[in-house]
This record gives structure tokens, sequence and C-alpha cells, in this order.
């Protein structure tokens, strides 16, 4: 065996599925020198690859998620390691009947067309031995297939090692990480040492060990996932591969079941979560199995073999098929259920690869080397990025609790704003008592309880009457009230008191602090001390890596507020633009400052009253902020809008939060005043507005000029994405975001309904609409605009359709409804010439 | 017939076996449990005899609570009820023996045949069976790869060497099986959701006096089982025929 090198350009430590990808796309783009260690024998080192059950079902309520699987599928086809055989994901009940409609919305949503939903009898002719009788149907992916993904690995190591980019070393232990000046200088191996320039963790249920050698975090817990193989199985007695029935969901079960051969596979995600921590693992040497597969334990899998019998009691119900193997198979879950991407944010040069599954590892591997090379990814991997962790989301407490409330979730109906119900209350923001008062209804941002509507203003639901478009459906009425929308009305007519403190707050300083702004923001940064600035923030390629708010405090101090979910990353993303030499710093003030807004008509008036400082739009106009004085505290006010309503937003350091609360509610009370929740600030204000949020229209896919947010000049000073984004404004676009309203909401069934956010839209004749780069036309954005009296949906269109009065239809849950083109760009739809904010 | 089937809960180590940190107990904490494999043919040779014959299969241990486990994983194959004989300690043989013949004569069935495993998995005594038998007065055939009931009586077959010894005593009796009497079969699951219902009865056992002290425990030095590289391509042919003549299989 050759011996260890002891430098190299890149150290890739694990030789699963994602180590291997990883290795073989960095070789693939043209990296050279590269080492890739673990610790296990190859071509199956012990890890959760191994022991897979590699079955692919391409369709994620997450785009991101479909987007690198289909990735990932894509490249086991090519390698020759995908075998077709389709599947079917089954409903017991009405409430998942809803739902499989609601994942064919997401598969159409992006661009996976073959899809049906099927009758039990189609189900039956599919899969003959089960019975149709327990199910009421089932939505049939016929590109469902399976993968060998340890040959897929191997594969790709191979190429890699042929390409002469990559020595592989199995059977070496890594000991230790040294990082010198924050960045990864070394990998210290049971057989040497290696100075690296970069490493690359990408040792699945282990990574948090391995990370923790660096002191940095990959927030992930080993867990159980439990399956049984039986056999050998009369029906399979002919079969010529591997697989060649479809692969059973039985989603309200949390169950599956596959053919493998001559027998069939069980499998669960329903048995209570059984979690671990990475040093439960054994050693390869005194495992039993392999180091993760863990002991069956019978007693949480007796409920699964009684609903596995139900639905398929030719084959279960057969004394003479017997359980010839089961495990407790270990595989990587984390507290949001997206993996690790990423380099990390405390060390320079350390990447995490993680918590990636077979369905996305060889995707992954390969935006991951696209991250290192080119600084971005094909696919936009924000939700997966590893910067996105707030630290208290990196304590294991957190961890735990959360994988053990989402691991029953893995096939669970989720609605899109569904709440945790583990580990609350952590982050409590200074006027938490006084919103608890008011019946807050708190839903969690990033660790922060923030109310999402306030009961005490349940008697404007009399006021306001049909104008809160009340919901019937128990769907669209979960998670929502329509307070929400009374809150909105009133808001537009007095004011409304709303909780900001889950903001992130940094500052940038230094004597390149304006460097450092200009670099990352699209928008002007030389502006005057007391100007804020809302600018795109892109990619090199001109897509939206965020955007945020920027306040020019002192000619060397810049406040950058932003949210709280993104606000990690962005905080890692200026961080990264700082120059080695210490001139400009990061300082994280999120901590430090809360935030209340005030907006609506009365708000100039009900803030006047407790301040001396004169707040008329001659003297404090809109786009600044300064210092005011309200009874005792001196308040960082700044004066911009994300709801659409003249107001300002009050910086106070934490402690003084309660004392500023009190100032403003009691100023307000004799002016109407109300709290108003997050249901309006996030969504109807911002929608009426035509406003834009991050995650949903704004991500790297889409550029400035599609997003309708360019501005008539481009500033002179370089900034990251500027060639790009050039070149965008002078090429016509090919998408463009428009609004559009929902002109009839009735159902097939004769109930009004309204759509969530994220269904197709199509034209006319029901055809899916494809830009050209490929983008499908989804929802971005969906929901009430009480103002307008309509139900206001978001998403980008053709030039072609992209015209005011322009018919479309968006599908949701099975049904077509008709919608019209309301607003095309950044254009709102209520009151476009923004007389409310600049009055 | 009614056939009685004692098994033992042992851990499944993997390659290389840990100890616990004061050397008197293998580290579990990791592993899974099960039963030597001569146990998984006592009970498959118990079904069988049932299936043949009709009557009852009753399984039994002698161990900790969670020794359930396994006689729940046994009930699962065919046996009718499962007996625990719950102890907080490992007993030695002579106290394992003890405690099952209190259990066999208090639960007062007149067992017509009693099988075990030639020797458990873990501490492979090769004892209980012996014991028992004696306790009861009873003949006993230990090691047995062969079994044949006929008439009252049993006729079992031992393997010496390359050749084959054959006993017959008449019933009630003991055995003692080696692996390769049967092949056990799997589990189904509709075996396992019935062996959910199926008793499982415990008993405590009178303590014994412990004649045997177990002082500790320490882990023989492995053989290396790396592979060997006798050469590369036509080069390899004759170490690979001096290796065959080494081992007798060329001359």
């Amino acid at each position: 065996m050759s011996s260890l090198p002891t430098k190299a350009k890149v150290v890739v430590i694990g030789a699963g599925i994602v180590g291997n990808s990883v290795a073989y796309h960095l070789a693939r783009l043209g990296w050279r020198d590269l080492v890739q260690l673990d610790k296990g024998p190859l071509p199956n080192p012990g890890g959760s690859t191994g022991h897979a059950s590699n079955f692919i079902y391409p369709t994620d309520h997450s785009k991101e998620m479909t987007q690198i699987t289909l990735e990932s599928m894509r490249q086991y086809k090519e390698m020759g390691v995908f075998t077709e055989c389709g599947g079917i994901e089954v409903a017991r009940t009405s409430e998942r009947m809803q739902e499989l409609a609601r994942r064919m919305s997401s598969a159409k949503a992006w661009g996976i067309e073959d899809v049906e939903i099927i009758s039990p009898e189609r189900c039956k002719e599919l899969v003959p031995f089960l019975d149709e009788t327990v199910i009421l149907g089932g939505f049939y992916t016929p590109s469902v297939g399976v993968v060998d993904s340890v040959r897929g690995g191997t594969i790709m190591r191979e190429r890699a090692i042929e390409l002469g980019a990559l020595q592989s070393f199995a059977n070496t232990e890594v000991l230790g990480i040294d990082v010198e000046e924050g960045r990864v200088k070394r990998v210290r191996t049971d057989r040497g040492d290696i100075e690296a320039e970069y490493v690359v963790i990408a040792c699945g249920c282990w990574s948090p060990r391995i990370a923790s050698m660096a002191g940095a975090s990959i927030p992930l817990t080993p867990a159980v996932h439990q399956m049984k193989d039986l056999g050998p199985v009369p029906h399979f007695a002919n079969s010529k591969g591997d697989i060649e029935f479809p692969i059973v969901r039985d989603m309200d079960t949390n169950m599956y079941e596959r053919q493998h051969g001559s027998g069939i596979e069980v499998g669960s995600y329903a048995h209570r979560a059984i979690l671990y921590s990475p040093d439960d693992i054994p050693s390869n040497a005194a495992a039993t199995l392999s180091p993760t597969e863990f002991p069956f334990t019978q007693e949480d899998f007796d409920l699964q073999d009684e609903h596995a019998l139900e639905l398929m009691p030719e084959i279960i119900g057969d004394e003479k098929i017997g359980q010839k193997y089961a495990i407790n198979g270990i595989l990587s879950l984390t507290p949001d259920g997206m993996p690790i991407v990423g380099e990390t944010p405390e060390v320079k040069g350390l990447w995490s690869c993680a918590a990636v599954w077979i369905k996305e590892g060889p995707g992954t591997g390969k935006s991951l080397a696209e991250m290192m090379i080119h600084g971005e990814s094909e696919i936009d991997m924000n939700t997966s990025d590893i910067a996105r962790f707030h630290e208290h989301q990196k304590a294991t407490f957190h961890i735990k609790a959360r994988t053990a409330e989402g691991f029953n979730k893995t096939y669970g109906i989720v609605h899109p704003n569904e709440q945790w119900e583990s580990n609350r209350q952590v982050r409590l923001s200074p006027y938490y008592e006084q919103e608890k008062a008011l019946g807050a209804v708190f839903y969690e941002t990033v660790g922060w309880e923030r109310p999402f509507w306030y009961e005490s203003n349940a008697p404007l639901l009399a006021k306001y009457g049909d104008a809160v478009m009340p919901r019937t459906s128990e769907w669209e009425s979960r998670w929502w009230s329509p307070i929400i929308n009374a809150e909105h009305l009133e808001m537009r007519q007095t004011a409304g008191l709303v909780d900001l403190t889950a903001f992130v707050i940094f500052d940038v300083k230094g004597p390149s602090a304006l460097n450092v702004v200009q670099q990352v923001a699209v928008r002007q940064m030389d502006v005057a001390v007391g100007k804020v600035v809302y600018t795109p923030v892109l990619s090199h390629n001109g897509g939206f890596k965020s955007d945020l708010t920027i306040m020019r405090l002192a000619h060397d101090c810049f406040r950058v507020v932003t949210g709280g979910a993104h606000g990690m990353a962005d905080k890692k993303w200026f961080s990264d633009h700082c120059p080695a030499d210490g001139t400009a710093q990061i300082e994280d003030l999120t901590s430090n400052f809360t935030t209340l807004g005030i907006w609506g008509p009365k708000a100039r008036e009900i803030l006047q009253s407790v301040t001396a400082d004169d707040l008329s739009n001659e003297a404090f106009p809109f786009g600044n902020c300064r210092i005011i004085e309200i009874g005792p505290l001196r308040v960082l006010a700044s004066r911009i809008s994300y709801v659409g309503d003249l107001g300002w937003e009050l910086y106070v350091p934490m402690e003084q939060g309660a004392k500023l609360w009190e100032q403003i509610w009691n100023a307000g009370q004799p002016h109407g005043l109300i709290p108003v929740g997050i249901g309006v600030y996030g969504t109807t204000g911002r929608l009426e507005k035509s406003y834009r949020a991050f995650g949903a229209e704004l991500e790297t896919e889409y550029n400035v000029i599609e997003t309708g947010m360019q501005t008539p000049k481009v500033k002179a000073q370089d900034f990251v994405g500027k060639a790009s984004h050039l070149s965008q404004r002078e090429a016509t676009p090919v998408a463009i975001l428009c609004s559009l309203t929902v002109e009839d909401h009735t159902s097939s069934t004769g109930e009004k309904r309204y759509m969530l956010g994220r269904e197709p839209i199509m034209t006319l004749d029901g055809a899916p609409i494809v830009d050209a780069k490929g983008r499908r036309s989804y929802v971005t954005s969906a929901g009430s605009a009480p103002s307008l009296g309509k139900h206001i949906l978001m998403a980008y269109l053709t030039p072609e359709h992209s015209v005011v009065g322009n018919k479309l239809i968006v599908e949701y849950l099975g049904d077509h409804y008709p919608v019209t083109v309301a607003g095309v760009g950044a254009a709102p739809l209520f009151d476009p010439k923004n007389e409310r904010i600049l009055s | 017939m009614d056939v009685l089937v004692c098994i033992k809960r042992v851990p499944l180590v993997g390659g290389e076996i840990l100890l616990t940190e004061d050397k008197m107990e293998i580290d579990d904490r990791r592993l899974g449990f099960g039963l030597s494999p001569h146990e998984e043919c006592a009970v498959e040779a118990g079904v069988r005899l049932i299936e043949e014959f009709g009557g009852t299969v009753t399984v039994m241990t002698v161990g900790k609570a969670a020794a359930e486990e396994q006689l729940r994983d046994q009930l699962a194959i065919g046996p009718d009820r499962a007996i625990l004989v719950e102890t907080t300690s490992e007993f030695d043989p002579q106290g394992t023996a003890g405690a099952l013949v209190e259990a066999i004569r208090s639960d007062g069935t007149n067992f017509d045949l009693i099988i075990l495993g030639a020797e458990s998995a873990d501490t492979a005594g090769y004892q209980t069976g012996i014991r028992i038998a004696h306790a009861l007065g009873r003949p006993v055939i230990t090691n047995v790869k062969g079994i044949k009931v006929e008439n009252g009586s049993i006729r079992c077959e031992r393997q010496v060497g390359s050749d084959r010894e054959v006993y017959e005593v008449p019933l009630p009796a003991v055995i003692t099986v080696k692996d390769g009497v049967n092949i056990p079969r799997y589990p189904s699951v509709p075996g396992r959701i019935k062996a959910r219902k199926k008793p499982v009865d415990k008993v405590i056992p009178t303590p014994p006096v412990a004649r045997l002290e177990k002082t500790g425990l320490s882990v023989p030095p492995t053989k290396s089982t790396g592979a060997k590289i006798l050469g590369h391509g036509p080069e390899a042919a004759i170490a690979l025929v001096a290796l065959l003549r080494e081992i007798g299989i060329a001359k």
C-alpha cells in the first residue's frame, strides 16, 4: 500500500456516496492533488451508504431538495447504476389523499410531469400483492427507482483516480484536524499527517465528531431507521433483477415496502425516535455487522409488522416467508431536516457535506465542489447552508429535541406553516410578557417567539366582517386566523406595533468598512451618514444571495439588518468579504438590540407625541435613520417600511425594550394603536406592496432584472456579481416576477379554497409555463390582500404571459382555479404611488 | 408429546470483543442479543417434533428480565408458551441447571423430551443438559446431529470424527443438539404477531450456592486475519503450488 502524502490541496474525509461524489466532482472540475481518507475498508467502509435502502422518489415539497434529487438521479443513470421501477405513495385516509394532490402539485411545480393520482384498483394492477381495500388511492411516479449506491460511489472514486486527481486511502482513521489562525492547516491520521488547503467532512453520522476536532459544529445526530428483509417471496420467484414491482410507500403508517431480489424489504419511520451520539457507534472491528447496523429492536417494530400485514397480506401474512435480516440502520438527521453543506463558519477551508442521503448524494457532492471552486453552485443550496445555524441551534438539546419531533414526520403531512412543539421559548423579546397578556399566538423563528397574531384583536372581526376573507376549509385555516387580516385592515386605518426582535443585526466597522459593504451590496453605499439603503446582495452569477437593509451610522460604520432565518448566512457572507488585514470587522449585535416597528397613518402622530424631535416628512424623510429621544430613551429610528405604510423601525438596547414598549403603547392608545403580528408583516402587508421575500421570490436562480428590482443606474464601484448584473441588464429577461389575483376560489366540491404557495401556474389549457432557462412558473408566495379584497399570488412568468389582465390557471390540491395577472414587476397593487410611505 | 427447549440469552459479539472496565463482563452496550446457533436448532427440533406428532413446545430460560426478548423471538417460530426463570445475576452451570429443574418441577408438565443446545455461546460449559438429566433421573444424549422419535423412544445420531454413533433411549429423555441437526426457519411476521400474545410465565428461582466464582475475563489475542499476497501474475504460480503442497491439497 502506498504511503500517505504529507501535503494535499484537498483532503476529503469519508468514502461513502457523499465523499466519493465530492472527490469526483472536484476532479471533474479540474482540481488535482486530492486525498480521500476513510477509517473503514473499501468499497463499503461501514457507514450509512452500505445499508441504505437505496430507492429514490424524486418529489419533495422543497424545491431545493427536489432539484438535488433530480440531479442525483441523472448522475446515477449516467453511471448505469439506476434501475427504474416506479413508486406509489398510497393513502389510507382522505387527509392523505389531499396531501397526495399537494405532492402532485409540488411535482409539477418542480418540473416532474409524469405523475398521476391513481385508483386503488390501478394500485393493485401495478402491485398485485397489495390489498387495495385498505387504501383510497395512490400517487404514482413511474420515474422512481433504486440505485446501487456503493457501486456508484466506487465509479466516482475510480474516475477521480483515473483523472490523476485523487489518491484514496482506506483503513485510515482521522485523529485530529489542526487549525491555525482560523484556517484549516492539517489532518492528523493514524498513518501520518497531511497538510491541506481544504478539508471536506463527508463522514455521515460521524461528521459532528470530526468537525469538533477543528472546533466547528455540524449539528446532526445519528438516528435509527428500522428495516427488515423477508423472504423468499413466491411472487418474486421469476424476477430477473433486483426489482420489478413499484416501491410502495404506505404514507399514513410511515412505512415502505420494496422488492429486493427474491425478498421484500419493509422499512419504517414510524417507530419512536432512537437517537445516538457519534461516540455510540462502534469501531469497524467491534461491530457485529457494520458499525452503522445496530441490533434490531423488534419491540419498536411490532406495530409496523401489523401495518405491513394489513397492506400486503399475501406476502407479509405468509408463514413460510421468514425474516432473514433486520437492522436498526443508522442515518443522519438534522434539527430542520435539511442537509448541512458549505464552508463552516468557524474555520476557513473546512467544509461540510453531511446529513446527505442516498437520493441527494451525487447532486450535493457536485454542488459542494462548485461552491468550493466557483464560489457558488448551479442549484441554490441556501436551505442546506451550514452557515444557517444560530448558536442555540448547535446545542445537543436542540438537535435531539427537533430530530425526535421531526423523525415521525418523514412521511408526514406537514403544513407549510407548521410549528415545532419542542424546545420553544429559547429566545424571548423584552415584550414577551406584554404580548402574552394580549393573547399573542406565538410562532417561532430561529428560536425567537414571535406573535403571529393577537387574540386581543378578535373584536376587530366584527368590525370588518367579510373583509377579513374568512376561510372554511380546515387545511388553510390551520396555522392561520382571520384576525391577521383584521389587524391588517386596522393598521391601514390607525397604526400597528410590531415586534421585530428576531432581526439579525451586525455592524461592519473600521477603515475598510465602506469597501466591504460596497463590495457586497448592489446599491450605492457611499451615502451620507444617516441614510438607510435597502439592497439586493448578489452571487457571482448575479442571482440573489440575499436582500437586506444597511444603515450608515458613521463614515466607518454600517449597520446591517436582515431576517433571522437567513441572518447567520448573511453574516458569514459579509465576514468572508472582510479584508485579512483586519481593517474591517463584523460585530454581531443581534442580542444587543431589540426592534419595534410602528406603521400606519397614525404612526407619526403617536411617535411625535412622545418625542421632541421633529418627525415631519420634511425633517425626517423616508430612507433616513437617526437617534431620537423617547422619554428616557435614546432610540435609533429608521424610516422604512415592509408593510406599505408610514412608520419607523425603532432600535434600543435589549434591556430598554420594555420601557420603549410602554412609552409607545401608552402614547398609542388614544390613537387606536393595536399590536400587529408577523402574519401581517410577513405576508399580507408585503404582498399588497409586491415586496419580495428571500427564499420565496429571491434566490440565486433569479436575477435582479427578473424580479423587477433594478435601479435606473448601476453604481460605478465594483460589487459581487456586477459583471453578470450588467449583462443581465442588457439582455431581455426570460421571466418576470408578477402579482396575480385569484378570480374564483370555488373548488370542485363547492368550497372556497385559498392557495398557500408553491403551486404550479399553467396556461388556460393546462400546459405548464416554462421559461427559456427551463424554469417552471409556480407560486412563490401566496396570501390575503385584505385591503384589495383579493388573494394574491406571486409567480415568475414568461414575458408573453407577463401582461396585466392575462388569464392563467393555478393548480391547487388537484383543482384548477382562474387567476389574472394584476401586476408586472415590482409595481405594487396597493397604493401604487407609495403615497402612504412617502407622505 | 410435550417438549421443553432450554435456551440462553447471549450477546452477539463482533470481531473485536470489548470488556467492561472492571473486566468482569463483556461490554454489551452496543451489542445485540440472541442464542447460540445450537439452541436455534434445538427450538427448531422441538417445533418439528410437534408438527409431526402433535403436542406442545415450551421454551424456558434462566436469565435477566431482558431475556424475555429471546423467548418472544423463539415463540415466533412456533412454541406455545415460555417460562422465564428470572434472575438478577448470572448463575454458574450448576445453578442454572438447578433453577431449570426447580422450574420444570413446579410447572408440573411431564415433558417427554427436554432439548438444549450442546453448549451456550458465551461460557460453553457443556454441563446444563447433563445436570438436568441427572437431577430428573432421565437418560441423556449429548451433541446430537440427528433425531428420530418412534414408539416411545428417541434415536439420535452423533458425529464422531467422520463416523456416526447412534443411540436410542426411552422417553422421557434429555438431549443436547449441535447446529446442523436441522436448518432453523426464520420467524415470519404472522409468527411474530402471534408470539406477542403467547404467555410468558415468570418464576423466581431459589438462589443457588455458587460453587464457581468468576474472577475476571480476558480477551485472547486474535490471530491476524490479514490476507497474504502470494504474488502477482504468472510469478504467483510457484508460490501457490508450494502452498497447495504445504496444506496437502497437491502432492
